[in-house]
């Protein structure tokens, strides 16, 4: 489980995140929505820990664990882990290494394998994220994701820049990753395994594709720097659709 | 034999005749009095003392020449090994090619000026000895042939010539190592070499430095391409040495040549690196590219490249990064020079430190920070060479993986 309570967060001196409240539970995933420079990815990158986004009050709790001031490698350890939306070109490192870097002790056996799985086979001799595409970027950050295998998984906008022809190669790994397209066994009832269920995920959307091919639990609203609305993802996307984010300031009025 | 009196007297002017760049090495500390060695045997070479044959193996030699087409081996001043294993490739002490055959007139001292400086000068008026590797017109190395000039007694100053001809269409792959003995702590290197790269043939040579804190380094080399050629020229060296500088040059002087040159340089405390190299291109068609990685680990590098365009239809590149690690200098100088409209010529050089983003992203897969550190200097190091045989590509990538250690 993620907790978080009461979270304050500064970058470069500037408070951008406050009280923040959130739980997501084994099992349940989150979609994220918000206007342009509202702390989304300052969220996602706070509960990853990078240190530039500085803590001055609340704590982050994961899987019983304090980890508001851990470093980075230990969350990653611990089973948090994240799509990023621009993450750096790593020079003279393939994909492929990449790919057995994010398995650790684990080892991908066959990664021609895993990587057919976001059709991205063709990109393992490449050094990770040199000259790749929007689209491509999001399926080498799925296929790290799925030889790191965390229990906890923040997407930032997964969607963003993949052409329709991948959209749905994107959603369904996602929906792979986060145990959402389960299949009921002989051993087992479609109940039984959804109960079993332990992956989390904590999504940034501002297009909601992703809805189409994850069930998500709940939806938020980050709107600036405060989470305003936690209700059904799919109402909180006909009310932006319909009235925009200013109905958010209304709610964040209401809601304190 | 070859009367080389006019060169020698022409030499003798320039005896004191300092470089035109790097510090001075004072040649009066070094003795180049002849040592003596035994020449070994094939068998006598892989019964050579472990630490030795390590010292070899991590500046690319193998002495059990398991995939390598012929061996030339010189220690201090002496051959101790020089065979061959390939038809159509001849492996000869230059001494002997000197006494033996006369078409070595045609190549020794044709591209380095032998009154260049002191160490041109040195390098004819006391030749210890050195390689000439030829590929007769049409001939194809499968494996490289592996040259070392090794060091042993302190304080020498040795002086080696080298000659690599190309005949017209063959191909040639060359992995030279320098090297000291573990002993060793001071002494000199001057090492010249001339490359000929004929029509439509392909030459890669790949240097390999291993040389001691207390080594002055001073090659002098020169490479001629003629239309249609390549020449692969990659260097490594990773290890301390008191002082290296050299400056190699290309002239592609046929249609369609191509010269790239790599360079791969980790700056020890209280080295000094002057090094880099000049590309001329004098016909439409041809390429050029010099790629240099730099770290500096509290060493100076001065890292010199410079492409000169003198006719349309050219294009050449230069890359020149640095990474400052643990203090030191690292000058990147980079030139370009067009002489004509219709060059294509562009350079791109940086000088800094590891980016803290790319560590943090390692970081979240799981690596922790030195894991993350060491995993960006890999990668910062390791050159893709387009042309470069594969087996080749894994000695270069050996080299560095041992030599990371000291890095790190």
């Amino acid at each position: 489980m993620l907790l978080i309570e009461d979270l304050q967060v500064e970058l470069a001196g500037k408070v951008i995140l406050k009280h923040i409240d959130l739980e997501i539970k084994p099992g349940e995933t989150h979609v994220l929505f918000g206007p342009n420079g509202s702390g989304k990815t300052s969220l996602l990158m706070t509960i990853m820990g990078y240190p530039q986004y500085k803590v001055t009050g609340g704590r982050i709790v994961f899987k019983g664990v304090d980890i508001t001031h851990s470093p980075i490698n230990e969350r990653a350890r611990l089973g948090i882990g994240m799509s990023y939306q621009r993450p750096p070109t790593i020079h003279g490192l393939k994909t492929r290494q990449m790919v057995q870097l994010c398995a650790g002790d684990k080892k991908v056996s066959d990664v021609e394998e895993l990587a057919a799985r976001v059709h991205f086979e063709s990109f393992l001799d490449r050094d990770v994220n040199a000259g790749f595409s929007g689209g491509e970027i999001k399926r080498s950050e799925l296929l790290q994701l799925l030889a790191q295998d965390p229990d906890l998984m923040l997407f930032d906008e997964p969607e963003s820049g993949v052409d329709l022809e991948n959209i749905a190669l994107v959603g369904h790994t996602i929906a792979t990753l986060l145990q959402k397209e389960i299949v009921s066994t002989s051993a087992k009832s479609r109940l039984q395994v959804l109960k079993e269920r332990t992956k989390m995920g904590f999504i940034i959307t501002h297009t909601g594709y992703i809805l189409d091919y994850v069930d998500v639990d709940k939806g938020q609203v980050l709107y600036n720097g405060v989470l305003s609305c936690s209700t059904n993802p799919r109402e909180i996307l006909r009310c932006i659709g319909e009235i925009g984010y200013e109905e958010c300031v209304r709610c964040t009025i209401d809601a304190n | 034999m070859y009367d080389r009196r006019e060169l020698i007297e022409k030499a003798q002017k320039a005896v004191q005749k300092r470089a035109v760049i790097g510090p001075d090495v004072d040649l009066g500390e070094f003795d180049s009095t002849p040592v003596d060695h035994k020449y070994l045997s094939d068998e006598e070479m892989r019964s050579l003392p472990l630490a030795e044959r390590q010292r070899l193996l991590m500046a690319g030699v193998d002495v059990t020449e398991s995939e390598r087409a012929g061996t030339y081996f010189q220690k201090d001043t002496a051959v101790v090994h020089c065979s061959t294993r390939q038809e159509g490739i001849e492996v000869i002490p230059i001494r002997e090619a000197l006494e033996k055959h006369d078409w070595i007139r045609d190549y020794y001292w044709k591209l380095v000026s032998v009154d260049a400086d002191k160490y041109t000068a040195a390098a004819e008026m006391e030749l210890h000895n050195g390689y000439v590797i030829r590929a007769l017109p049409g001939s194809r190395s499968i494996y490289p042939i592996q040259a070392c000039l090794y060091l042993d007694k302190h304080g020498l100053q040795q002086n080696v010539h080298n000659i690599i001809i190309a005949e017209e269409g063959s191909e040639l792959h060359v992995i030279t190592g320098c090297s000291t003995s573990p002993d060793l702590k001071k002494g000199i290197h001057v090492g010249i070499s001339e490359f000929y790269i004929k029509k439509n043939a392909k030459l890669s040579f790949t240097m390999i430095h291993n040389w001691a804190e207390d080594m002055a380094v001073r090659p002098r080399s020169v490479a001629r391409v003629e239309e249609g050629g390549l020449f692969l020229n990659n260097y490594i060296c990773m290890k301390p040495v008191r002082t290296l500088q050299m400056y190699p040059t290309t002239h592609l002087v046929g249609e369609n040549a191509v010269a790239r040159m790599y360079s791969i340089i980790v700056g020890s405390p209280d080295s000094e690196y002057d090094v880099g190299g000049r590309i001329f291109l004098k016909k439409p068609g041809t390429r050029a590219e010099i790629v240099a990685r730099t770290i500096s680990n509290g060493g100076r590098i001065i890292s010199r490249g410079h492409l000169i365009g003198e006719t349309p239809d050219i294009k050449a590149h230069l890359e020149c990064k640095g990474l400052i690690l643990k203090g030191g200098l690292i000058y990147a100088v980079p030139e370009l020079e067009g002489h004509v409209d219709g060059v294509e010529m562009s350079h791109e050089a940086a000088v800094g430190k590891i980016a803290q983003e790319e560590i943090n992203y390692l970081m979240s897969r799981g690596l922790s920070e030195e894991e993350a550190t060491s995993t960006i200097v890999r990668g910062f190091l390791s050159v893709d060479i387009p042309g470069l045989p594969p087996q080749l590509q894994a000695e270069i990538d050996k080299a560095i993986e041992m030599s990371e250690k000291d890095v790190m």
